[in-house]
């Protein structure tokens, strides 16, 4: 391992290593090095495989916006790929190798690709493999090639908590602006959170040193008046992943996604520092200046013996002067400028003074490798002489040749931007209320303009706070030099040069996207995948808008740039799954259903018996033997999940009366009624059934799977008509069974002291009173068309009353029924199943209950459309229908019927009843069928066979089983 | 996430509000003839622009008005319905007069 001496200010504990592997060699680091850090200790030249041609690739920004270094882990039974190397801390024990790679990184066999790149044009994929027929091929041949790390599918799931934070200002990058401006707001009296994706604060000011410690100095105390502030928190190894509507940021922690609501913003994420495109720029040891001071300053790590600068800066000089500070021998610093401005120039005269070589003019030609893979050699002209090929060896090129601000939280934040010439970059021209940049993003480069840039924008956002005016920001100053070079970009007639590293996209590739049409920055994003990688065009975007500007000849400004969505950096999978928040909905009864031998279906949200097993029977036996039950002795279903509501107040009738199309302003009280809902368009929405508690009070049902959308829509009604009524959710409030079968009135009668009597009780009565001593509401219903009664009582006390009557029932062998033999029993008697027996367009004048619409009151919900339905022919009509008992052939739900050939309606419910012993069924068809008496079935395979119109009720067609009392 | 101001319970995150339809003056099925009618059930204004829309609170079910122009998902304000009704204290039994 090899380390400079200390330094001021380094990350790593050189008391702690960390003793780890790579591509199976020994590697030791310290705590507090990143992976990438702890591999360039170690002298380790080559991080991993470029995605496309698999060239060698090493360090570039070593801050996580490029995806050179990404790598696979496995560590203690897991194996996790695309790990972030550049920012992830090393740890003991880690076997760590590069991604995608075929037989190592040294000798990856794929890296023959590397030579076919010229017959692997831009638009490749799309021009080459767009056969349906072979695409399955080729896709599996391409994700072999191509592709990352290794998902681990033995990987134990792991749910990750998410947070949820708020504060008054929340400050995004901690370098000197946005220290700044979390000290300034915190100072103002605003509770302020301070994050940054280092691990720790201080961001460019701890690193671009320029040789000397005057400016860290005034980091380090900016950075310990923060983290002494009572008002500040600091969150490190943190990042802003998107920002959502009204100041809400998901913050991707270490462990966690942490969800930030904010009162204001300050985007203070600094810049990208983006790299110069010239053939062999992707070579290892070609790397962004900043990534080689991140290294000297935070790791004491330098990673070449003899440097070159290729710069365009001030920034660029101050890289080199740290080199010079530190030991490197300082081949040249090669300045893409004509000549040094007057912020370089201090920098450029102390350097020539210690016989650093500079040249101006500089016209970078290629950089070479040795055999090993890494930088050996740099060409270039100069301006003084053009025509000479000048060559430097070196295994070290520091890049410092501009920036791309890192506004993406900015444009999510819809602010808008606009280029600016004298700093060649996007700066905000209008940001939205509460939103404020500051330092590099915001144009400003100047370490202590930086930091007074940050101070104002931390007192505007804690002033707005305060007084809720907004004050305006001090203008930026002008800048002394541009930071960044206008067009970086050298073509070399073999290529190479690479202007995205993540996709392998070259200077050609833009050039013959644009060729084909894809001329404009989105298409030729889609089209060469340009920024398309995981670091999403973090380094390669403004550069590719400046061949498109330049082949356009158009102003970057008129060209635009492509939308920067959430996320900003790649998540994890597991930070952003969870849990789900729609809970599936159980029964008081749930458990209970499970030891009786339910099998399980869902409802809306609920889940619920389908039936109940019986070992030695097929599920189609068990149904037809409740089916049976119920309709020769007595059965019991939980009908918990129907939605269960009362109404109070002094317009409580008047409600129901305009909501339904039935009539309750007559409903006696003790009583209930049959309730048909309806949209404005007259088309049937909902049923259930309503009864009168009082003059004042009603108790009514809603379906299963409307129940919480309806409870809602009458809070709406009751509030738009203005009506005195209080309604009360009782669905998960209230369990409820109903008991039916001739035996019924038998069974509850041995737990109730109710006088059960017709003339007590009679059919559609409603009464309340006590079953095996809890109190009950029991509704004299017949949906399943026996004698039955819907018992609704407390949740509590569910479970007794159930157990009571079944065990009163043995003497009468009652059994339990599920829905499917509910489905059947409800089919012989006709009853349709609102949302299955009618579909969104079915009107209430089709599914033949004229006796439910009350159309001679003064108003209900879809009367009107009614009156003008009424007037119109009929468009389909809900008929019964039967097949002969021989029928082997079985129609299915949605099977079509057919009118000469043509479709002409469909099959709603079918089944065998074992009632009736022939299958049985509803279905929609035109009027003209309706009329006759035979219906045409395609049933599956093409087959068609011919059903009866009959009329419904199959079964009792008079009711007198519901309706009177049988003596049992 | 977006907040909205519930008249009632203040300003709570969008995820726990609903969405109920555009608030339209309400017709007069008596008079209004058919064509009208059938405009009236089928056809909505989707031109953007400041919209008054009816939002519920939904683990509270309360319902109101918000003015949210609907360019640029901006809630300008929130109120009962009626316009001039007061927040009234919460009662545990269901209201007695009308």
């Amino acid at each position: 391992m090899s380390r400079l001496p200390q330094m001021h200010g380094e990350l790593i504990d050189r008391q702690r290593t960390v003793e780890f592997s790579f591509e199976g060699r020994r590697c030791q680091g310290f705590h507090g090095d990143t992976i990438s850090s702890a591999l360039a200790a170690n002298g380790v030249q080559i991080f991993g495989r470029s995605f496309k041609y698999h060239r060698p690739r090493g360090l570039l920004s070593a801050a996580n916006h490029d995806v050179n270094a990404l790598v696979q882990v496995r560590t203690a039974g897991r194996s996790v790929p695309n790990v972030r190397a550049d920012v992830v801390p090393v740890e003991p024990g880690w076997d760590i190798c590069a991604v995608n790679t075929r037989g190592g990184l040294a000798s990856d066999r794929l890296a023959v690709l590397n030579r076919l790149a010229p017959v692997l044009p831009v638009g490749f994929y799309y021009k080459a493999f767009h056969s349906k027929r072979w695409f399955p091929r080729w896709e599996r041949m391409f994700r072999h090639l191509s592709g990352l790390g290794c998902v681990d599918l033995a990987a134990p799931r792991r749910t990750t908590a998410k947070r949820y934070d708020f504060c008054d200002v929340l400050v995004i990058g901690a370098g000197p602006s946005g220290l700044a401006a979390a000290v300034a707001a915190a100072e103002e009296g605003a509770a302020v959170v301070l994050i940054d994706e280092n691990l720790a604060v201080g961001g460019s000011g701890l690193y671009a040193r320029g040789g000397d410690d005057h400016g860290a100095a005034l980091v380090r105390a900016l950075s310990a008046r923060a983290g002494a502030h009572p008002r500040i928190r600091i969150l490190t190894y943190t990042y802003a992943a998107g920002y959502y509507a009204d100041h809400w940021v998901a913050l991707v922690m270490r462990d966690c996604m942490v969800k930030m609501r904010a009162r204001s913003l300050i985007v203070a994420q600094g810049a990208y520092e983006q790299p110069a495109v010239f053939r062999g720029n992707d070579l290892p040891g070609v790397l962004l200046a900043s990534a080689a001071q991140r290294l000297l300053y935070r790791h004491a790590v330098l990673t070449a013996r003899r440097v070159a600068v290729l710069t365009a800066n001030s920034e660029g000089y101050a890289a080199a002067l740290d080199a010079l500070a530190h030991g490197a021998e300082l081949a040249a610093v090669l300045d893409l400028r004509p000549t040094p401005t007057a912020r370089s120039r201090a920098a450029a005269d102390e350097l020539a003074r210690r016989g650093v070589r500079l040249h101006f003019g500089v016209q970078p030609i290629e950089a070479s490798a040795q055999s090993s893979g890494r930088l050996a050699c740099f060409e270039y002209s100069s301006a003084g002489t053009p025509r000479a090929r000048h060559r430097l060896d070196v295994d070290g090129l520091w890049m410092s040749v501009g920036f791309a601000p890192a506004n993406a939280l900015l444009h999510q934040a819809n602010a808008r931007l606009s280029y600016q010439l004298a700093l060649e970059q996007f700066v905000p021209a209008w940001l939205p209320e509460g939103v404020y940049a500051c330092g590099k993003v915001n144009g400003v480069y100047e370490l202590s303009q930086r930091i007074d840039d940050g101070r104002d924008a931390g007192a505007c956002a804690a002033w707005q706070l305060r007084s809720g005016a907004a004050r305006a920001r001090q203008s930026a100053p002008a800048s002394e030099e541009c930071p960044t070079h206008p067009y970086p970009i050298f073509a070399h007639p073999k290529g190479k040069e690479f202007v995205d590293f993540d996709e392998d996209l070259q200077i050609r590739d833009i050039e013959n996207a644009c060729q084909e049409g894809f001329d404009s920055s989105e298409l030729l994003k889609r089209f060469s995948t340009i920024g398309m990688g995981p670091s999403q065009g973090k380094h390669s975007q403004m550069n590719a808008l400046r061949i498109l500007s330049k082949l356009r000849g158009e102003p970057i400004e008129q060209l635009g740039t492509t939308t920067a969505r959430p996320m900003f950096h790649p998540v994890p999978l597991s930070h952003l799954a969870g849990r789900g928040f729609t809970p599936e909905r159980r029964t008081p009864l749930d458990a209970e259903h499970g030891s009786l031998g339910a099998v399980w279906m869902p409802a809306g949200n609920w889940r619920r018996p389908e039936y109940y097993a019986v070992a030695g029977q097929s599920r189609e036996q068990a149904i037809a033997a409740e089916v049976a039950a119920v309709r020769t002795r007595v059965g019991l279903i939980d009908v918990g999940t129907l939605g269960k509501i009362e109404i109070h107040g002094p317009h409580a009738a008047e409600f129901l009366e305009r909501v339904y199309t039935g009539r309750f302003a007559n409903l006696k009280i003790g009583m209930t009624r049959y309730a048909l809902m309806l949209d404005e368009a007259g088309v049937v929405i909902d049923d259930g059934v309503v009864g009168r508690l009082a003059a004042e009070s009603f108790y009514f049902t809603t379906t299963t799977g409307n129940s919480a959308t309806l409870f809602r829509e009458f809070g709406r009604l009751a509030t738009w008509w203005r009506l005195s009524v209080g309604l009360v959710s009782l669905t998960g409030h209230y369990a409820a069974f109903n008991l039916a079968g001739p035996a019924a009135r038998a069974v509850l009668r041995a737990h109730t002291a109710l006088d059960l009597s017709e003339a007590a009780f009679p059919y559609l009565a409603l009464r309340e009173g006590l079953i095996a001593g809890a109190p009950c509401r029991m509704l004299r219903v017949g949906f399943v068309g026996e004698l039955g009664y819907e018992i609704h009582l407390e949740a509590e006390h569910a479970l007794g009353v159930w157990r009571a009557l079944l065990a009163a029932g043995k003497a009468f062998d009652i059994r339990p029924f599920g829905v499917e033999a509910q489905r059947m029993l409800r089919l012989e008697k006709g009853h349709l199943i609102v949302g299955q027996d009618t579909d969104g367009l079915t009107n209430a004048l089709e599914i033949g209950a004229p006796w439910a619409l009350k159309m001679d009151k003064a108003f209900f919900i879809g009367q009107r459309s009614l009156r003008i339905l009424e007037r119109q022919p009929r468009r389909q009509q809900l008929v019964g229908f039967r097949l002969g008992a021989q029928a082997t052939a079985r129609p299915k739900e949605c099977h079509l019927i057919l009118d000469h050939g043509q479709i002409a309606g469909r099959v709603t419910s079918v089944g065998f009843s074992p009632t009736l012993g022939c299958c049985i069924g509803l279905a929609l068809v035109s009027p003209k069928l309706a009329a006759g008496a035979q219906l045409r079935i395609r049933i599956d395979e093409g087959k068609q066979i011919d059903a009866e119109i009959t009329r419904t009720p199959f079964y009792d067609a008079s009711g007198e089983r519901q309706r009177l009392a049988q003596s049992a | 996430m977006k907040l909205m101001t519930c008249p009632i319970n203040g300003p709570r995150a969008i995820s726990e509000f609903a969405y109920g339809g555009e608030w339209r003056e309400p017709p007069d099925p008596q008079t209004m003839d058919d064509r009208r009618w059938a405009d009236y059930v089928f056809n909505r204004n989707s031109l953007p622009a400041l919209k008054r829309e009816w939002w519920c609170h939904t683990p509270s079910g309360v319902w109101f008005i918000a003015e949210r122009d609907t360019a640029t998902d901006r809630i300008e304000r929130t109120y009962l319905f009626p316009p001039d009704a007061r927040p009234a204290p919460p009662r545990l039994a269901p209201e007695g007069r009308s």
